[in-house]
C-alpha cells in the first residue's frame, strides 16, 4: 500500500519537475517569472490530445506533439509578450503584466475550442498491467515515470555536454558576460523558450494519460505549483527542481492518503513556507542573485 | 444619483482601488505580494461572520481589518529574511492555504460559500475609506516611516547603516498592506452578498498586482488609476461578451509593451 502510494506520487512528482524546470531555465536567464507557463503546459496537453483524437497517436505521438506544440507556444510568448518590453527597458515587473494577460488569452482560446468542461484523454495503456509480486504497475505509471526520466536524461545531457546547453549555463550566471563572450543572447532565449515549454509540454500530455482527462483551467493550479517546487529546489537550480517536484508529488500523495485530503494544496503550500524559513534559498542553492 | 448599475460599479472600482493601495504600500519597501486575495479573505470572512452576529458594520470592517493584520505580521515574518522573487511566491503560497482553507472550514461554508450576507456597504463609506487610503499613500512618502519604507526598497544595507530598522518597517508595511485588503475584503462581502473561496484565489491576487503595475509602480496615484481602468474596461468590453478575456488579455500585452513602467510616471522621493 505504502509501495503504490510512493509509486503514484513519483509520477506526480516527476511532471511538477517537468514544469518546474521549464521555470527555473527561463528564470535563471532572464530572472523573470512566466505566469503562462501553466498556459503553455495546458496547451500542450491539449496539443496531444488533438493529434490523438484526429490522426490516432499513440502515447508517443501525444508526446511529441505536446513536446511542439509547447515550444511553438513559448517561443511566440517570449517574442510577444518578453522581447518587446525588454527592448524598451528592463523593468522585471512588467512581463508579469504581459504574461498574465497572454494566460487569459490562451485560456479563453481554449476554452472556446474544446469548452469548458473536461475533456477525455483516451489511452490504451491503462489496460496493460505489469504485477511484480508486491507492486503492481499499470502501462500508464510506467509510460509517465520512463517518459519523464528520460527527458531529464536528455535535458541534463543538453546543458552539460552540447554547445547550446553550455551557453545558457553561461547566460544564468551572467546575462551580460555571456553577450561580451559572443553568445547571441537573443537566440538563446529563444531556445531556453524552446526547452522550458517543450518540457512543460511533456508535463501536459503525461498529466493528461494520468488523469485521463484535461480541462482549459489545468493551467492555473500547475502553474502555482511549478512556482512552489521552482523556489523549494532553488531558483535557476535544474536538480533542485527535479529533487523539488518529487518531495512535492510524494507530500501530495502521502498527506491524500493518510491525512486529510481537502487540505492538500494548504500542505503543499506550507511544506514551501516551511523551507524557505529552515533554507531561505531552497534546497540547493545556486550562486543567483535575485534582483529586486 | 446613479444607477444603481453604475453605483455597483462605483463601489467595486472604490474596493478594487482600495486593494491596489494595499500592495503599493508593501511594494514601496520593496516586499511585493501575490497573495493579497488571501488577506482580502480573511477580512471578508470575519467581517461577515460578525454582522451575522449583528455586530454593527463599522466596528465588524474594523475587526476584519485586524484579522488581517495578524495574518499579514505571521506571514511577514518569513519574509523578512527573504526579498524579491521569493517574497512573491511566498506571497502566493499564503494566498493558496488560505483559500484551501475557507474552501474546506465547514462552519464558514466550505465548498459552498457564504451566502445570506447583509447588504450594508454603501457608497458613500467605500469613497470615505478610498479616500482616506489615497490620502495615506499620498503622504507617507513625506513622513519618517515612508522615507524609510522607500530607503529600504532601494537598498536596504545602506538603509540599515543610517540607522532604519528594517524589520520593524517592513513588517508594519505589510501589517498596513493587509489592514487595507481586509478593509476591502469587509466592503467586497457585504456587497457581493455571497462569498466562496474561489472568490479570493490567485487570479484575484494577480489582479492586484496588475492594478498597480499597470498604473505605475512608483506613483501613489498609479494602483489608483490602475483599479479604475481595470475594473472599467471589462464592464466597456459586455459588447464583446463572447471574448471578453481575450480582448482584455490582448490589451494588457499591449500595454505592458506600449509603457512598462506603467500608466504614471515613477515619482523620485526627493523631488516629491
Amino acid at each position: 500500500m505504502l509501495l503504490q502510494q510512493l509509486v503514484n506520487g513519483v509520477m506526480l512528482g516527476s511532471t511538477y519537475a517537468l514544469v518546474a524546470i521549464g521555470y527555473t531555465l527561463i528564470f535563471g536567464v532572464l530572472r523573470l517569472l512566466h505566469l503562462a507557463h501553466g498556459e503553455v503546459f495546458m496547451v500542450g496537453a491539449f496539443a496531444g490530445l488533438q493529434l490523438v483524437l484526429l490522426w490516432h497517436f499513440g502515447p508517443l505521438g501525444a508526446l511529441l506533439g505536446g513536446l511542439i506544440g509547447s515550444a511553438l507556444l513559448g517561443m511566440l510568448l517570449e517574442l510577444v509578450a518578453f522581447r518587446p518590453i525588454r527592448r524598451r527597458g528592463n523593468s522585471h515587473l512588467t512581463p508579469i503584466v504581459s504574461t498574465l494577460g497572454a494566460g487569459l488569452v490562451l485560456q479563453e482560446l481554449m476554452t472556446k475550442y474544446f469548452g469548458a468542461e473536461q475533456t477525455a484523454f483516451p489511452s490504451n495503456l491503462h489496460t496493460v498491467i505489469y504485477d511484480v509480486g508486491f507492486l503492481a504497475v499499470t502501462g500508464t505509471q510506467l509510460f509517465i515515470v520512463g517518459a519523464a526520466a528520460i527527458s531529464m536524461i536528455l535535458l541534463h545531457q543538453f546543458v552539460k555536454r552540447t554547445r547550446y546547453g553550455i551557453a545558457m549555463r553561461a547566460a544564468s550566471e551572467s546575462i551580460q558576460i555571456a553577450s561580451i563572450l559572443g553568445i547571441n543572447v537573443d537566440t538563446l532565449i529563444l531556445l531556453t523558450f524552446a526547452v522550458a515549454s517543450g518540457l512543460a509540454g511533456i508535463a501536459g500530455v503525461l498529466v493528461g494519460l494520468n488523469f485521463s482527462a484535461i480541462s482549459p483551467y489545468m493551467g492555473l493550479d500547475m502553474g502555482i505549483k511549478g512556482m512552489a517546487v521552482m523556489l523549494i529546489g532553488g531558483l535557476g537550480s535544474i536538480y533542485g527542481a527535479m529533487v523539488g517536484g518529487l518531495i512535492l508529488g510524494m507530500v501530495e500523495v502521502l498527506s491524500v492518503a493518510y491525512l486529510e485530503s481537502a487540505y492538500r494544496d494548504a500542505f503543499t503550500f506550507g511544506l514551501m513556507i516551511l523551507i524557505l524559513i529552515v533554507r531561505p534559498n531552497g534546497l540547493f542553492q545556486t550562486g543567483l542573485k535575485v534582483e529586486r | 444619483m446613479l444607477g444603481s448599475y453604475w453605483e455597483s460599479v462605483a463601489i467595486f472600482m472604490g474596493i478594487n482601488c482600495l486593494m491596489g493601495i494595499s500592495l503599493y504600500v508593501p511594494m514601496m519597501a520593496g516586499l511585493i505580494s501575490l497573495g493579497q486575495g488571501g488577506f482580502m479573505a480573511i477580512g471578508a470572512y470575519v467581517c461577515a461572520l460578525l454582522t451575522k452576529a449583528d455586530v454593527p458594520f463599522g466596528l465588524a470592517l474594523c475587526a476584519g481589518g485586524c484579522a488581517a493584520v495578524i495574518a499579514g505580521l505571521i506571514v511577514g515574518t518569513p519574509a523578512l529574511r527573504i526579498r524579491g522573487i521569493y517574497v512573491m511566491i511566498l506571497t502566493l503560497g499564503f494566498g493558496e492555504i488560505v483559500r484551501v482553507f475557507f474552501a474546506t472550514f465547514e462552519p464558514t461554508g466550505g465548498a459552498s460559500g457564504m451566502g445570506g450576507i447583509r447588504p450594508l456597504t454603501q457608497l458613500w463609506q467605500v469613497v470615505m475609506v478610498t479616500g482616506a487610503a489615497v490620502l495615506l499613500v499620498w503622504r507617507i512618502r513625506h513622513v519618517r516611516f515612508g522615507r524609510a519604507m522607500i530607503a529600504i526598497h532601494e537598498d536596504d544595507v545602506a538603509a540599515e547603516a543610517m540607522g532604519i530598522n528594517l524589520t520593524r518597517t517592513k513588517l508594519l508595511a505589510f501589517a498596513l498592506g493587509s489592514l487595507i485588503a481586509g478593509i476591502a475584503g469587509g466592503f467586497y462581502a457585504h456587497q457581493a452578498l455571497f462569498i466562496d473561496a474561489g472568490q479570493f484565489d490567485f487570479m484575484r491576487s494577480a489582479v492586484t498586482f496588475l492594478y498597480v503595475v499597470l498604473g505605475g509602480a512608483g506613483n501613489p496615484f498609479g494602483p489608483i488609476l490602475g483599479a479604475a481602468i481595470v475594473t472599467l474596461v471589462p464592464e466597456m468590453l459586455r459588447a464583446v461578451q463572447d471574448w471578453r478575456m481575450t480582448v482584455f488579455g490582448t490589451l494588457l500585452v499591449v500595454m505592458a509593451i506600449w509603457r512598462p513602467g506603467g500608466l504614471l510616471p515613477t515619482l523620485r522621493s526627493h523631488g516629491a
